[in-house]
């Protein structure tokens, strides 16, 4: 419901707080699926910083989605609704959800379960899975994140801030 | 946000509490849920907090943008200096154990080593994004 209030609504201030509760939703239904590491992350990410880089971002726009009217494309849509019915028809193929003998279920994850306290001996099984047995895929993770800065700092500048430090002047805040 | 004396003063006692909890995620990772990514968001949070009550500049004395991008890239060379290292005592890339005599030991610190540069990484990149976008003024 959340989502499709964010999807209608044209105020773009709005939006950004709706995202704010869906993530809190999200993060709590982590925490009912027993997965608190993810919640956490959502709980932070989501709820917290991305809220905050939102109102920034609108601070420095403006928070009125700009409404135009585009051309009906039948073509567009023909080829979005054959594209979707392919993927719906794929997921036929993956094993029901919380089946026992699907192949994740039988293969790695008793190995990690039962043996990574072992193995690594921390026990906190998803630390290990994601800083051992998955330490490159986490490397990457590292450097996407730094990559972002570097991308943010690009296209945005550092020379804004820096300028604005020497002029020290008018005006006071300028966050929202 | 200057005339808000309940919201300065708020403000200054969830600070410490905020940044202390940043640092028990960061390092009771391995025991309770939690890690480098949680941690470093929530590191930065508290300063975010503290430049919407205090300003901009004063969150910029504590940690200059400057910093904040030094600080990012060490965070991932941390990361794969511990790799490297690894790799050189004889392991593969990241393959801990060989890190300590004992086993558990090496890969306990391993971890805790590549966890503190994700959340060196995550805190300084999260500032700095802060900071770009905060910084602007409206064209």
């Amino acid at each position: 419901m959340v989502a499709i209030a964010i999807v209608k609504i044209r105020d773009l201030f709005a939006v950004t707080m709706l995202t704010g509760i869906y993530s809190l939703l999200a993060a709590s239904l982590f925490v009912v699926l027993d997965a608190v590491d993810v919640a956490l992350t959502e709980a932070a990410v989501g709820a917290g910083i991305m809220i905050i880089l939102m109102l920034g971002t609108l601070a420095l726009t403006t928070s009125k989605e700009k409404v135009h009217r585009k051309p009906q494309n039948a073509l567009a849509l023909v080829v979005v609704f054959i594209t979707g019915a392919a993927l719906i028809y794929g997921t036929l193929d993956m094993p029901h959800f919380g089946d026992p003998e699907a192949p994740a279920h039988t293969h790695l994850s008793p190995h990690f379960t039962q043996e990574s306290v072992d193995e690594i001996g921390i026990p906190n099984m998803v630390t290990s899975v994601l800083a051992s047995y998955r330490g490159i895929d986490t490397l990457g993770e590292a450097v996407v994140i730094y990559a972002a800065a570097v991308g943010v700092l690009l296209v945005l500048g550092s020379g804004a801030v820096r300028r604005r430090r020497k002029e020290k002047t008018d005006s006071g805040e300028a966050q929202s | 946000m200057n005339q808000y004396v309940v919201l300065r003063v708020v403000t200054k006692l969830m600070i410490p509490v905020i940044l202390l909890y940043g640092l028990y995620i960061q390092f009771h990772g391995e025991y309770s849920p939690g890690g480098g990514f949680q941690a470093g968001i929530i590191f930065a949070a508290g300063f975010v907090i503290y430049s919407l009550i205090y300003g901009l500049d004063k969150a910029q004395d504590a940690i200059s943008p400057e910093v904040a991008h030094v600080f990012a890239a060490l965070g991932v060379l941390l990361y794969i200096v511990i790799g490297i290292a690894s790799f050189f005592l004889g392991g593969n890339f990241l393959e801990y154990k060989v890190l300590l005599p004992d086993d558990h030991a090496g890969e306990t610190f391993g971890i805790i080593g590549i966890e503190l540069g994700v959340g060196i990484t995550v805190a300084t990149v999260a500032l700095t994004l802060f900071y770009s976008f905060a910084g602007r003024e409206r064209d």
